[in-house]
């Protein structure tokens, strides 16, 4: 049996830049999602003919922000390149893309990104940081969306052709081999996510707007490419499953063939292609449409004054300016939403950044998690005409609108939360029923308080009674506390019970004390 | 009434401008010639009776009501039918695109229109501009209307044979490696391929964007300076445009007498450089004819000198590679999914009918997508498609250094005279060698224009002239002064 020594992973990322008004060569809408299909075009994107290339200039500028900050080189001239293959979602049956064989003319090469991973260094207990490096950025045109009937390729009499998603400008992001381990690769793509979304060039959270293609191989063996993966989710799953498919393959002596596979997301395996993709030679050239843009560094100047503020070092001003802990931090700025939550509450109720921060990530993201599920949830039940296979990918549902767009409430009510916490009005776990109400509600928390009655007991005699009912009614609790002083606060949990929570705990285990006459 | 057919655009205009005849009397006699003598020579693919009688309409109109009147108010056009009309056929002389009745107004369409021209029919060219015949058109070769045994020359041939047989006052076409030039040198008209970049391309059906414009095809020099004043400039629909003052016609009230007076004035400074390689390489009436010119010259007061070009041997592989390079790539478009002609689907794996549909190609078109995806293929690529490139940088740069010593380059447009319809139509080749002589304005971008330069048997023989980027002015004034000196009467074919 051979021992597995290398595994060698690297990411082909796409990310539409949702965030500009049109398409990356005409003046067609780049919001095409929910649209009646083929109404979303014009003589340019449709490709008739006779119609040349207008480049977006904005699009350059995004696109040199994304190269700018995953480390890339920016280069003198911006070149584009026509990819030449026959499909039927391709208008023109190329492709306007970028090349860096004939000459570097991609918008970025040759960056680096760092990231936490997953496993714990011995020596310093702290998480490794590692990198991976950025072969290339480069812009390019997404192609149309092919619609099967019932969705499915295998057995579709016919195909049709939406046209609407063709010429989307789409940014292309090549890493290096650079990874080991199907868990960094999440993380690492939680990473750009978060750059994309500080830096505003795309909504991430929008169906289809990022998308990953991954290669895999083992033992410096053939290399495996996956595509169709739906979701940066599947992603992780979709590498595990492959890495298990070529070490099984390999343990039993069979060669791993360098392939294009499809990843099921059904079935969660990756899986061969109907029509076998053959090594195609897509006689690249320059597109002799589009002038040579030239950058240098007058271009990069600019871009740079355009940068926001990124994750890293707003993780870094969380952790120093608020004072929240590493991993809080980290949560937060994962994802742009929560972050932006979290500032915006505290600067409606700056007391207790922690506190906010806490209730954001602890509390707020679980109810996220459900709504989603539930959302998920529906929208299989509802869905008709699906799409899938081939380059194609899943079904585009309409707008999905951000992380929190689903939830009821914003900043205010976090704040409002945080604050009735912060000054004892309420304790944790009447504050947590009411952000499971509000979220669903939009109900303010003081509303909600004022409905229901929740605010705390500090009432020393009104919890001294009940106290005492506990005490009569849990006899041989009462007995077991009396030997062992840990047991009371099984008591205390039935007089919070009793008083739905409100009783305040510190006086409450102090009265339960006095009475078990424990010191 | 007499005849109108002869008139020149200026006069056209003058003419229904000052009331001494109408818009839709000048067209209605041009749709009468087309129909006399088009079924003699073909020049026309599509004849628009309906739109060009009510564009004339419009403008009768307007001279009636005392309104301003366009630059080329009247004038009647034909368009080369790889340029896009708003409702128009256009085919590209080519089955797949049969149908095809596109949306929209290429920017020299539009201009002419808003310039008050009148679109009379989509003219005849080798299929996709790809020939020197016309001969592969799919809807039937041109005739030479001189000899309709002949050849016209191409790829726009319906263009020049329009002109010539006085179906039009002036034509539009595209000049890829001599298209607008060769035709009009065999039609004895003139033709101009400005600088790259001068004219949009926009509605252009591409064959080789980097080497291609569109140009005008005339009587006279001042025909087509005319419209190139009402087509030329920068346009936002086509990046590759570049933003350059342009207007080369004077004052209206200002006449013909009086340009020639400010050419006169002018003329000796003209230094002029006759490419001795393209001379030589001629047949021998070319050769004498060309010699002819630049005494012509030198007796005006130019400068003349014999020049040499060392790149021009590569000149013609190199076009021919980048050409089909580009082509291939531009044709893969046509797969008859989005647009096309009637070719139901029912029934067929995509790749399979995308052969099918593709199997609709001519020969000569088939021949230069097979050539094309060969020369960008890889490990090809640096050995055909950049080493082209090369060579093209290299004639570029030694014509820079040509034109800091001489204002104008002459030679002959065409190296042979017209030959016969059918003689080469089987050594593709032998075609391709015959336009060794255009090709290197295409490669460099350069301005260049084909002057009526004389007779030889009935059939007609072009004078080249070509200037530095961007210099049309010059190769105007020295067109003209040819033009007036060499005074080479067209008594235009009669057809019937």
């Amino acid at each position: 049996m051979l021992a597995i020594t290398a595994i060698k992973i690297g990411l082909e990322i796409h990310c539409q830049l949702t965030h500009l008004q049109s398409k990356l060569f005409c003046p067609c809408y780049s919001d095409y999602r929910g649209k009646t299909a083929n109404t979303n075009v014009c003589p340019i994107c449709y490709g008739l003919p006779g119609t040349l290339p207008l480049l977006n200039q904005r699009a350059i500028e995004s696109a040199g922000m994304i190269s700018l900050a995953l480390g890339c080189q920016i280069p003198q001239n911006l070149v584009f390149y026509r990819k030449n293959y026959f499909y039927p979602d391709l208008p023109k049956n190329f492709q306007l893309t970028q090349y860096n064989a004939y000459g570097i003319t991609s918008i970025g090469v040759n960056g680096k990104l760092y990231y936490y991973g997953d496993d714990v260094d011995g020596g310093t207990g702290k998480v490794r940081s590692k990198s991976a490096r950025i072969r290339r950025v480069q812009i390019e045109e997404d192609p149309g969306r092919l619609v099967y009937e019932n969705g499915n390729m295998d057995t579709s009499f016919y195909t049709l052709i939406d046209y609407n998603r063709a010429g989307i400008c789409l940014v292309e992001i090549v890493t290096e081999p650079d990874f080991t381990d199907p868990k960094d690769v999440r993380i690492f793509l939680n990473k750009i996510t978060s750059i994309i979304e500080h830096l505003e060039v795309c909504n991430t959270n929008l169906e289809g707007a990022v998308r990953c293609d991954v290669n895999v191989s083992i033992d410096s063996g053939k290399r495996v490419e996956i595509k169709n993966i739906g979701s940066f989710k599947e992603v992780e799953k979709a590498i595990t499953y492959e890495i298990a498919r070529q070490k099984t393959m390999s343990l039993h002596n069979i060669e791993v063939k360098s392939e294009t596979r499809h990843w099921d997301d059904a079935r969660k395996v990756t899986k061969q292609p109907r029509t076998k993709e053959e090594e195609q030679d897509y006689r690249y050239f320059p597109e002799p449409d589009i002038p040579t843009v030239i950058l240098g560094n007058e271009f990069v100047s600019l871009i740079k004054t355009k940068i926001p503020e990124l994750p890293d070092a707003r993780k870094t001003r969380f952790i120093t300016y608020y004072n929240l802990s590493e991993h809080v931090s980290q949560v937060l700025i994962d994802n742009k939403d929560l972050a932006d939550l979290f500032e915006s509450a505290v600067k409606i109720y700056s007391h207790s950044p922690k506190e906010i921060a806490n209730w954001i990530v602890t509390d707020l993201v679980g109810s996220i998690n459900d709504a989603n599920a539930k959302r998920k949830h529906e929208l299989n039940e509802g869905s008709g005409n699906k799409v899938g296979g081939g380059q194609e990918e899943k079904e585009e549902a309409g707008r999905s609108g951000s992380l929190l767009s689903e939830l009821k409430i914003g900043s205010k009510h976090i704040a409002e939360l945080a604050k009735l916490v912060d000054q004892n009005i309420i304790n944790r776990s009447t504050a947590k029923s009411i952000l499971s109400r509000i979220v669903n509600t939009g109900e303010m928390p003081s509303q909600v308080i004022e409905k229901t009655d929740t605010t705390k007991i500090n009432d020393k005699k009104v919890i001294s009674e009940a106290v005492e009912s506990i005490f009569n009614s849990e006899k041989s609790a009462v007995k077991d506390a009396k030997q062992n002083p840990n047991a009371a606060n099984f008591l205390l949990g039935k007089v919070m019970q009793l008083t739905k929570g409100r009783a305040d705990p510190g006086i409450t285990l102090n009265l339960i004390k006095a009475k078990l006459d424990i010191k | 009434m007499q005849s109108l057919l002869h008139l020149n655009a200026q006069q056209v205009r003058q003419g229904i401008k000052n009331g001494y005849f109408s818009a839709q009397e000048y067209i209605s006699q041009i749709l009468e010639r087309i129909q006399k003598v088009d079924d003699k020579i073909n020049a026309f693919i599509t004849v628009d009776n309906d739109g060009a009688l009510r564009q004339a309409s419009l403008i009768d109109k307007k001279v009636r009501s005392g309104e301003k009147i366009g630059t080329l108010a009247g004038v009647a056009v034909s368009i080369k039918d790889n340029i896009c009309t708003q409702g128009l056929k256009t085919t590209c002389a080519s089955k797949l695109l049969k149908e095809y009745v596109p949306p929209y107004d290429a920017t020299v369409v539009n201009r002419l229109k808003n310039s008050d021209a009148i679109i009379v029919g989509k003219a005849n060219l080798d299929e996709f501009a790809m020939g020197s015949t016309t001969e592969f058109s799919r809807y039937g070769p041109t005739c030479n209307p001189w000899n309709i045994n002949y050849v016209v020359g191409g790829s726009s041939g319906g263009s020049a044979a329009s002109v010539a047989a006085l179906e039009c006052t002036v034509s539009l076409g595209s000049d890829t490696g001599g298209s607008i030039r060769c035709p009009a040198s065999f039609c004895s008209v003139v033709g101009f391929k400005p600088t790259y970049g001068l004219i949009s391309r926009f509605g252009l059906i591409s064959y080789a964007n980097s080497l291609e414009q569109i140009g005008p095809i005339g009587k006279t020099v001042l025909d087509v300076r005319m419209v190139m004043d009402a087509i030329a400039g920068i346009d936002e629909n086509d990046p590759t445009t570049i933003a350059t003052a342009i207007s080369y016609a004077e004052e209206e009230e200002q006449g013909e007498e009086q340009h020639l007076q400010n050419n006169d004035k002018n003329k000796k400074n003209i230094r002029v450089g006759l490419i001795k390689e393209l001379v030589e390489g001629s047949e021998p009436v070319i050769s004498k004819c060309i010699y002819s010119a630049m005494d012509i010259f030198t007796k005006s007061g130019c400068k003349c000198e014999e020049i040499s070009i060392r790149s021009v041997d590569y000149a013609l592989a190199s076009y021919y590679t980048i050409a089909m390079a580009e082509a291939s790539s531009n044709l893969a478009r046509f797969d008859n999914i989005r647009y096309g002609f009637d070719f139901d689907p029912d029934g067929y794996e995509w790749n399979t009918y995308f052969a099918k549909v593709r199997s609709n190609f001519g020969d000569e078109v088939k021949r230069r997508i097979i050539i094309g995806s060969y020369v960008l293929s890889s490990g090809y690529y640096g050995k055909y498609y950049l080493k082209a490139q090369k060579v093209r940088a290299m004639l570029k740069h030694e014509l820079k250094s040509l034109f800091k010593k001489y204002d104008i380059l002459i030679a002959p447009t065409m190296p042979v005279l017209p030959f016969t319809c059918g003689e080469k139509i089987e050594d593709p080749l032998k075609v391709y060698l015959i336009d060794i002589d255009t090709v290197i304005a295409n490669l460099t971008g350069i301005p260049a224009i084909s002057i009526p330069a004389g007779f030889s048997n009935g059939l007609p023989m072009g004078l080249q002239i070509m200037a530095d980027e961007l210099q049309e002015q010059t190769l105007f004034n020295t067109a003209l002064l040819f033009e007036k000196i060499a005074n080479i009467k067209t008594e235009y074919p009669e057809l019937c």
